[in-house]
């Protein structure tokens, strides 16, 4: 029952670049559990491998050694095709810079995951039109990405990470380009529109004023797990509660299995 | 995603043209210079694509090219004529003639002379004039650019004289000639004319002109009139590709031009490869998220094919439009005319458009198959 619930789990995942001296070990094995219905998130300074271990989840990367099972596949038994189409079926993107294409519409833009996967134009802009207007950019499904503010691109690229209805979203620095109430506003989007129970979302931050959209987080430092915490018994606290929350403010029990690292 | 790599193309409108313009210009250079090239080439067959008349050329063994003349006895003609299959054979003159103009210049022309009493090798298209007029005692025929170069700036009449070899010629005509190799006027006469204006030789028929009769092919009576004379028969486009191809062997022209060619197919190639390499290296990171979201290499190297094409494509057109307008307007310019654009130099730039596009798109698509769609998430850890 419980394994029914992890949409990731990581045993033991190193990542290793280049070779010879040259070579750079920045993931330690990893012990990471995230779970449906939560949203889990990977904190740490800058440089310390939670970017890398978001890359190797999301089979962007391949890892030097351990096991991961994404929604219950071994991901490492895929063909470099099967994992294309495993990401494209599964899972969503939201990226730090947005990365949304300059020439296209807004709607054009969030329509792209659904062209992948051959949908006709038409039906997937529609859908993307919708999508668009449940995150209040019903008036904006025309403008470019440069017509556009910070927050508006973000929804963007969060109604282009759920129109496929991805199992596993993952979200690399979501709020970091964007000032404070932009950024805690998109937060609250994510939470509202992409946490289901259906749908794990790991978030990786190290953007401390949205630390408290986490149900769980995991503390990386220099490629490993430092420290794991898991509030509510996995609910969210309503980060706007109480405005002064840090991280090193958190309690509670972990429930999200981790290894410390050592 | 064919629809999001045409807006990926055209949402740049400076980068798209500046691509269009690279290709553009490049087929542009190629095709310029190769139809300039042929068009060179064409002029030197001048004498014999304005012969109307005949379809077969009968000469001397020794001939290498139009310009280049062993005359003929007088009985050779008798001989061709025996030849059974011929229809008509007649005499035909082509040579250099000095003339003394009416202030008192000498002028340099080439003489053609045509057969006295059916005119078969005369020029057909006449500005001003008319053939029969050519059958009065030194009545004489002139091109329309030898007319503009005796007589600058004055519109064309006739009655104008010249003097050549102490002979009166008077111009009853003004013709309408292809584009000639060398800058010389052409003049036309009858061969009984032509050779007084140059002097009686011994052998003074450089060709003769024949037709087979109906229902014989040319090729047959070509190689008939060769066994049985032992001169050499050609058909007219046999002679013309002769005469192209003695060019072509011993003249620096067509290394000239096909250095000139090859440059344009390197500029174009480093120009418009390059120039459709750097926009697909700065749409990396647009295909780095394309990639990460699930489109697979395939798809995008289809893309990137397709935006190559369409640039190939519309670079193509305007190169095309860009060398035909020019031949449209120089069309009038006797220096210029006789050049255009031919659908072989148009396949040959289409082809090599095709290549340098589908090169550099290949090397663009090297680059983004090696490029880890991890690349979107800031390149690292």
């Amino acid at each position: 029952m419980q394994n029914q619930q992890i949409a990731v789990r990581c045993r033991g995942i190193a990542k290793e670049f280049g070779e010879g001296e040259s070579r750079t070990q920045v993931l330690r094995g990893i012990d990471l559990d995230v779970r449906l219905g939560q949203m889990s998130f990977l904190v740490g300074p800058s440089g310390c491998g939670k970017t890398t271990l978001l890359s190797v989840i999301a089979g962007l990367l391949e890892r030097t050694d351990g096991e991961l099972h994404v929604l219950g596949a071994d991901v490492s038994r895929l063909s470099d095709r099967e994992k294309v189409v495993f990401r494209r079926e599964n899972i969503g993107f939201m990226f730090q810079q947005f990365n949304l294409l300059p020439a296209l519409s807004a709607a054009e833009n969030v329509s792209v995951p659904l062209l992948a996967a051959k949908f006709p134009r038409e039906a997937a802009l529609s859908r993307a039109c919708a999508l668009l207007g449940a995150l209040g950019l019903s008036e904006r499904y025309k403008a470019l990405p440069s017509e556009l503010s910070g927050g508006q691109q973000q929804r963007v690229a969060l109604a282009r990470a759920l129109i496929h209805d991805p199992r596993l979203l993952v979200c690399d620095e979501p709020t970091s380009s964007l000032d404070a109430e932009t950024g805690h506003a998109v937060m609250d989007l994510l939470a509202s529109t992409a946490v289901r129970p259906d749908r794990a979302v790991l978030v990786v931050t190290h953007d401390s004023r949205v630390f408290d959209f986490a149900d769980t987080t995991a503390y990386m430092n220099d490629g490993r797990i430092v420290n794991m915490d898991e509030r509510n018994n996995g609910r969210r606290r309503d980060p706007h509660e109480d405005e002064n929350n840090s991280p090193g403010a958190f309690t509670g029990n972990v429930h999200i299995r981790g290894r410390v690292g050592s | 995603m064919n629809y999001v790599a045409m807006k990926m193309l055209l949402g740049d409108r400076a980068k798209y043209l500046g691509l269009v313009f690279a290709v553009g210009f490049s087929a542009m250079l190629m095709a310029h210079q190769a139809s300039i090239f042929w068009g060179v080439m064409r002029r030197t067959t001048s004498q014999i694509v304005d012969v109307k008349d005949a379809s077969i050329w009968v000469m001397d063994p020794r001939v290498k090219y139009v310009d280049e003349v062993w005359p003929l006895p007088d009985s050779d003609l008798y001989r061709v004529r025996g030849v059974e299959g011929v229809e008509w054979a007649v005499r035909f003159f082509r040579g250099t003639a000095r003339a003394k103009t009416e202030d008192g210049g000498f002028q340099a022309f080439i003489l053609v002379g045509f057969d006295d009493s059916t005119l078969a090798g005369a020029p057909r298209r006449m500005t001003l004039g008319s053939l029969a007029d050519l059958r009065n005692p030194d009545a004489v025929a002139i091109d329309e650019d030898g007319y503009r170069f005796l007589w600058p700036g004055e519109p064309f009449r006739l009655g104008k004289t010249l003097e050549m070899n102490d002979r009166r010629a008077a111009i009853v005509g003004v013709v309408k000639s292809s584009a000639p190799f060398q800058p010389t006027p052409v003049v036309y006469t009858r061969f009984s004319q032509a050779i007084r204006f140059v002097g009686r030789e011994r052998n003074m028929v450089s060709f003769i002109l024949a037709n087979p009769r109906p229902g014989e092919s040319p090729d047959s009576i070509c190689r008939r009139i060769t066994e049985r004379t032992g001169l050499a028969a050609m058909t007219r486009d046999e002679f013309i590709s002769k005469t192209i191809r003695y060019y072509i062997r011993h003249t620096g022209i067509p290394v000239n031009f096909g250095i000139t060619v090859a440059l344009a197919f390197i500029v174009g190639a480093v120009v418009a490869g390059q120039t459709f390499y750097i926009f697909t290296i700065e749409n990396l990171k647009q295909f780095g998220a394309l990639k990460a979201i699930g489109v697979t290499n395939s798809r995008i190297t289809g893309m990137i094919l397709l935006q190559a094409l369409v640039v190939g494509l519309m670079g193509f057109a305007v190169g095309m439009g860009l060398t035909a307008a020019f031949f449209e307007s120089t069309k009038n310019i006797s220096h210029l005319r006789g050049f255009y654009l031919m659908w072989e130099v148009m396949a040959g730039t289409g082809a090599s458009v095709l290549t340098i596009i589908v090169l550099s798109s290949l090397l663009s698509v090297r680059r983004v198959y090696v490029l880890e769609p991890a690349y979107v998430f800031r390149g690292g850890n």
